[in-house]
This record gives C-alpha cells, structure tokens and sequence, in this order.
C-alpha cells in the first residue's frame, strides 16, 4: 500500500496544477464592487481647463481605464479598446501617475479610444479606486456603481466573460 | 541564417535525444551490446548540436540581430555586449534553451566521468536522460521556438527587463538550472537501478558525487538570486518566501536530504527505498520549479511565460516524467533494504532524524507556496500566504535540525555512548552560550531569537572543531583527511556562517528613511550620511541621477557612496541602484527614492550587520559539496573503492 502512496498523491497535485492554469492569481476581487464609484475631480487630458468627475457620467455605463504612457503592457491591449469605442462603449481614462505632456503625445500618435482621460498626477483617486497596476479596467453602471474590474490588459475574451453581460451584450 | 542553422541544430538534437532514449533501453534489456553502445555517442552528438543551436541565439543576441523576434524583445542596440550575452537566457525561450544546453551538457559529462559504469546501467542511465531530454527539446520546439523571425524586423529591441542587467543575474539562472537539471542524472541513477534491480552501496556510491555537484550548483545559484534581489530590488530584502524562491528552495531542501541518506545508503546499505524515493522526488521538485515559473500558476516577478499552451505542455511532462517514475516506483518498490540495525544514539539514527526534519521542513515550504492555489482551485477565494507564516512553521522544524548537524558529525555508526558524545559536546555548548549571549548584546540587546539562532550557528561551528581535533587526536594529519571528511565539516561550517548571518541581520538590521537636502545628514548605527547631491550621470543604455553620500563610520574613517536612479532608454523604465559598502561586520546600505523637487531627494540608508556572512556561508556550504564530490574513492578502480576508515568516530 504504502509504495503507492507518493503516486497517489502526486496524482492529487497534477489535477490542482491543471485547474491552476485555467486561473489567474492577479485576479482579485475588487472590494468596490456593487459600491459607488469613488469620486474625483481631475484635470481632462484633452481639454486644458475642464475636469471631469465620475458623477459627471451618470445614465450610461462606462469604463474606466486606468493606463500609463510608459506602460507597454497597455499597448497591448489599445487595439481591442479602439474596437470597443468604435462599438460605441464609452471608456475614460485615465492617465495614472505619468506625465500629461507624453500622454497626450502618445494618444496623439497610436490614436485615443477614449471619450476623455482624465490625468491623476498624484495617485490619489488611483488609491481611492484600489489601483494597484496598470492597465486595469472598472465597469461602472448607469446608477454609479462599480460594476467589475479587470486587472492587466482587456481582451476580447475577457470583455466577453466579465464585462459584456453586465452591458447587455453591447460591444464589438 | 544563422538563426535557422540553430533551430535545424536542435531538430537534429532532438532525433539524436530520441535515438538516445530508445535504442539503449531495447540493448539492456536483450543484452545487446551493440544497441547500448550507441547511448554515449548520441548523447555527445546530441550536446554538440544543442550546444551549436545555443551558440546561434547568443551570435543573433550579440550581432543585435533584430529580425529575431527573441533578440527584438529582449535586447537593445545599446545594450553592454555582457547582457547582450546573458539576454539569451533572459526570456522564457532563451532560458528554456538552457535548460536543454545543460541537461545535454550534464549527459555528456556523464559519459566521460563515468567510464567505469557496468555497460546496462550506463545505457539505462543515459536512455533515461535522453527521454528528459526528448520531452524539453520537443517542449522548446513546438511551444517556445527561439529561433522565431519577425517581418519585418523592428529597427531597435525593446532592451532586456532593467532588473536583469545585473552580475548576479548574469550568473544566477546559469547555477540554478545546473542545479535543477544536476539533480536528473541522479533521477536517471535512481530509475536505471529500478530498472536494472540493482540497488546497493556500489549505487549509492555512483550516484553520490552527481548528486552533490548538482545539490552545490543549486546553492550557489539560490544564493546568487538572494544576493541579486538584496542589490537589485533597492530595499535590501535577501529572502522574500516569493513563489520563485520557494520554488527553489524545494528541490534544495530535498536534495539535501537526499545527499544524507545517500551517505546512510553507502555505508550502512539502509534507507533504499526511502534514497530512491528521494532521488525521484528531488528532480520532480526541480520540475515543478519549472512549471511553476514558466506556467505562470503563481504570480510572481517571473510569471512571463503566462500562457497556458506552454504550461499545459510542461504539466503533461511533468505528469508523465514523474507519474512514470513513481509507477515504477511503486511497482519495482524495493523494500527497506537491510534490515535497520542501529542504536536510539547512533549516526544513522541522527540522519534519520535530520532527513525527518528536512522532509517536514519542505512540506511546509510547499503547503505554504500552493495553498492559494488549493484554495483558488477549489473556489474558496483568493489568498496569500506571507512571510509571517513561513517564518512561524520553518524555523521551528530547522531549529531542532541545526542542532542535530552540531551532533551528527561527531556520533559513530550503529550504537554511541551518550556520555562519551555529551563529553565531546561540552565545549562547543559552552562556546555556543557565551557567544549566544555576548554577541546579541554587543549588537542592541538580547532578543531570544538572536540568541538562540547565533548558539545554533556557533554550535555548528564548534562541532566542525571538535571533528578536526578528534581526528588529530587519533593521528591523521588534517590536510591528508579524506576531501569526503573535508567537504562535509567545510559545508557545515558554511550552514553555522550562514545562521549566524541570517540571525544577526534579521535581529539588528536598521533602516531610515528620510527627505534629505544637500547637506542633510542622518544617523545610524554609529554612522552619520550626509546627503551631497545628485547629478545626471549617463550610462550605456540608461541615464542616472547619481548621489553622493558621505559617510563617516564611528572610527572616523571616511567613505562614498553612489546610489542611482536610473530611467532606461528604450522602456522608459525606472530602477533603483543602490550602493553597497561590504564589511565583515556588516553591509551600508544606501538607495536612492524620489526626486522631492529642488535638490532634495528620499533617501533610505540601512546598516545590515552580519549581512555578508549570507553568502559566505552559502559559498563555504558549495566549496563543502565540491570537496564532498572530489572524495578520491569516487574515483579509485573497483578493487581500492572501500570505504576509507570513519574519521569522525
């Protein structure tokens, strides 16, 4: 009995190795939703002199995503956000701790999916909304509430899964 | 065309490493002289092909040929030619390739070290290792092809992750996977003794000097990534309990193990099966480290190989390497061996325990780095499990085993006398104790921790002594003493170093962390810093903003320190350098934060005491494995291979 106990085991610990790949460790809920958006007031990228604040967006779903002009991960996943603007899903974004001038250069250059972004020279509204890294997208619904968050690059497979129901199927 | 001259190179390895891995097993099975001989030379040919296939890739990383789509995302024009060089193992594939260079290179070095092997037993050896490598060459081949082109190519690369253009990142992947894949020749021993039902100390004997070369490969490489990460990560942290370290950790913890019960194995013929079950799970442990890292399972600073077609192939080859093995395990299980005859106090019953101690210690290791992925799995949420939880489960276990390694040296096989073993231990108890006490309160106060980690490492260090005297009390001339002898008291007085350095800088490691302005100054330990400025400063690839801090000691004695901030050309990226002043006593520390606008900058200074004893421990515990495996009754022919007169009983 006991000469086939190593295999049994081992046994056990490739079936939980196979499930772990089907799951991502960074994915970790967000303690925000179902909860309002937390407000802020920042400066609008585009347009010198406006700002925008979360409450300013109520009555229609929208996405907030959070990037930075440095990030490469965040080209990865420009194409799909085009996609998505062009489906006519409203995203912001917002520019997270990096400088407003590469930004909008950069916005510029590769083309912006974004109705306005919004820049958080600072952090803090990043804090506020538990950002931990960029990219990461939250979807806040028509009342304000945040919705789902997607940490790393959005997809189209992961807009399906997480995001899309919550829209009424709206998207590319 | 070089880079198609490499992947055609690793196809036709591949059908060598097939080759290797059938036809022998088919000739020692029938007897067939012939088929067994073609192991040897398909296992040469195979590592001079993967060897050519790896000297393509570092020829495109060093002629910064970017149309390689490997060379395009981790090199850079202005990159050192250095980490052009190391940048070939710097991304999944190239380190995958590596892998594959030193399992090729450890067969290879098989066939010429080991000679003397009855010819099944060669071929066996080798057939297994050439299945290894069928499965890993396949794995590079069809999920992670190196050799990859881009139309077109891209003008410049993205640049290697700042992180690794590191010395110690250079070296690190380098040991640590001459560790790792070390540990499959010995898998290969075990499975071909499982195979061949030859299970005796003449085994034990063979597969002990490539265990120990691969356990010392292991350790420098383990302790070069903890010496990078206290350099490179800019907050002077050497351990982190980081999924990748424990990842690591595991096959060491095992091949330590491993390497005692061997020692039990060649001079008592005990603990066979118990040997072989460790030899099996040591490689399995390296494995999983493999999948671990490259599935990207465990998030973690390595977790670039996030795909899961890759882990999905390195899961199936794992399942079958190691599920074969321990179905062969269980069917040709050996039994106990001799049957055990030793006393409650005897040299066997102290490995037993150590080998005890070591296995509940790597448990706990594991249960700790795959809990969140149990419990994710099963949908209970998602978890971390932190420092706070390996240090309450793993000091408690390798407490009673240091203690055991001040003792076991110095007990004879089969049956000791309790009083006559408490007689030899009583100076180095007394030693322990009063450095226990003397050097925690010369460092800031008796902490119990302190004081127990620091007697721990200085009773190592004392029982290391007493061997040495007690073979000079029987006549030996110390330096004539068996390299066997000599390499186990230089890799446990490199484990008591090493105690006495992680005690001491856990216990009265100090730190500041303050807002500094030209001329500011902050105190510690003894030491004033004072803050000079900083100024642009380019480098090859990056621009610094590079400080100067002056230092004065307590002595009076003046020194500088340059920490930088860099900001990286092609990524943008931003890395801390931090500046090191190395002393026996301890290590200054000083990195450099934010930019506060004016002149002013955050400034972190740490005083790490004892720091250096780490890695000097750590290096004096791989010289010990050297020394170990060079024993010349590796080498002697058959008829003078006895085991030489016990020196430490």
């Amino acid at each position: 009995m006991k000469r086939w106990l190593p295999l049994a085991a081992f046994a056990v610990l490739l079936g939980f190795l196979f499930a772990g790949l089907w799951l991502d460790p960074r994915e970790v809920p967000s303690p925000l939703i179902g909860r309002p958006a937390p407000a802020f007031t920042l400066p609008v990228l585009e347009r010198p002199g406006l700002t925008f604040s979360p409450a300013d967006a109520r009555g229609k779903a929208w996405l907030l995503n959070v990037w930075a002009p440095w990030c490469r991960t965040c080209r990865r996943e420009h194409a799909f956000l085009m996609e998505l603007a062009a489906a006519g899903v409203a995203i912001y974004g917002l520019n997270w701790q990096d400088q407003a001038r590469e930004a909008r250069r950069l916005l510029a250059e590769i083309g912006s999916p974004y109705a306005l972004t919004v820049d958080d020279q600072d952090g803090r509204a990043g804090i506020d909304w538990g950002v931990t890294g960029v990219p990461e997208t939250f979807l806040v619904d028509a009342d304000g509430l945040v919705r789902a968050k997607h940490s790393g690059p959005l997809n189209a497979r992961v807009y399906a899964r997480m995001f899309a129901p919550l829209l009424e199927g709206k998207g590319p | 065309m070089i880079p198609e001259l490499g992947h055609f190179a690793l196809i036709i390895a591949l059908m060598l490493a097939v080759v290797q891995g059938t036809l022998p097993f088919m000739g020692a099975r029938s007897g067939d002289a012939q088929l067994m001989a073609v192991a040897r030379p398909a296992a040469v040919g195979q590592f001079a092909f993967v060897a050519l296939a790896f000297g393509a890739l570092a020829y495109s990383f060093l002629t910064n040929d970017f149309s390689v789509k490997n060379v395009a995302r981790n090199s850079f024009s202005q990159l050192p030619a250095v980490y052009r060089l190391t940048a070939t193992w710097g991304s999944h594939e190239g380190s995958m390739l590596l892998w594959v260079l030193m399992l090729a290179g450890w067969t290879a070095a098989l066939t010429t070290f080991a000679r003397r092997l009855p010819e099944a037993t060669a071929a066996r050896v080798l057939g297994v290792l050439g299945l290894v490598s069928v499965g890993f060459l396949g794995f590079v081949l069809a999920t992670s092809n190196p050799f990859e082109r881009l139309y077109p190519g891209p003008p410049d690369g993205a640049d290697m992750n700042p992180l690794l253009q590191d010395v110690g990142m250079v070296l690190h992947p380098p040991m640590l996977y001459m560790g790792y894949v070390g540990f499959s020749v010995t898998f290969a021993f075990a499975l071909a003794g499982l195979l061949g039902g030859r299970l005796d100390a003449a085994w034990a004997r063979w597969t002990r000097p490539w265990t120990t070369v691969a356990w010392m490969f292991l350790t420098i490489g383990i302790a070069l990534g903890s010496w990078w990460a206290y350099r490179e990560l800019g907050w002077g942290g050497w351990w982190f309990w980081d999924p990748t370290e424990n990842a690591s950790l595991m096959p060491w913890l095992a091949g330590t193990a491993l390497i005692h019960a061997l020692a039990v194995m060649e001079r008592r013929g005990q603990f066979v099966s118990w040997t072989l079950f460790l030899a099996i799970a040591t490689f399995a442990l390296s494995l999983l480290g493999t999948f671990l890292i490259r599935s990207g399972v465990l998030s973690s600073v390595h977790a670039f190989a996030n795909d899961p077609a890759r882990g999905l192939y390195i899961l199936g080859l794992l399942g079958l390497v190691i599920g074969g093995s321990l179905l062969l395990y269980a069917l040709r299980f050996p039994g106990g061996g001799r049957v055990a005859t030793f006393g409650w106090v005897s040299r066997e019953s102290l490995l037993l325990g150590n080998n005890a101690l070591l296995v509940a210690a790597l448990a706990t290791v594991m249960l700790g780095t795959l809990y969140p992925l149990f419990l994710d799995a099963l949908g209970f949420g998602k978890v971390s499990v932190g420092p706070p939880y390996f240090n309450a489960v793993f000091f408690p276990l390798v407490a009673p085993l240091l203690f055991l390694a001040g003792v076991g040296p110095l007990t004879p096989w089969q049956q000791a006398g309790a009083r006559a073993l408490a007689g030899r231990l009583k100076w180095p108890f007394a030693a322990a104790l009063g450095v226990a006490i003397a050097l925690p309160l010369a460092h800031g106060g008796l902490q119990p921790l302190a004081v127990l980690g620091v007697f721990l490492g200085v009773w190592i260090l004392g029982g290391v002594l007493v061997g040495f005297a007690a073979a000079r009390r029987r006549g030996a001339r110390l330096l004539a003493l068996p390299s066997g002898f000599w390499g186990m008291q230089v890799a446990h007085a490199g484990l008591g170093v090493l105690v006495i350095g992680i005690t001491l800088v856990s216990s009265y490691a100090a730190e500041r962390d303050v807002r500094m302005n030209v001329g500011d100054h902050v105190d510690l330990a003894g030491h004033r810093f004072v803050f000079r400025g900083a100024s642009g400063h380019p480098g090859p690839n990056y621009v610094a903003d590079r400080a100067t801090v002056e230092v004065t000691a307590p002595d009076g004695t003046l020194l500088t320190l340059h920490p930088e901030k860099r900001k990286y050309n092609a990524t943008g990226a931003g890395m801390t350098e931090a500046a090191v002043h190395s002393r026996l006593s301890g290590d200054l520390y000083v990195s450099l934060g934010e930019h506060l606008g004016g002149r002013a900058w955050s400034v972190r200074v740490y005083h790490k005491p004892f720091v250096g004893w780490l890695w000097a421990g750590a290096a004096l515990m791989a010289l010990g494995g050297l020394l170990a495996a060079s024993d010349r009754r590796y080498r002697a022919p058959r008829s003078e291979r006895l085991a030489p007169a016990e020196v430490g009983a």
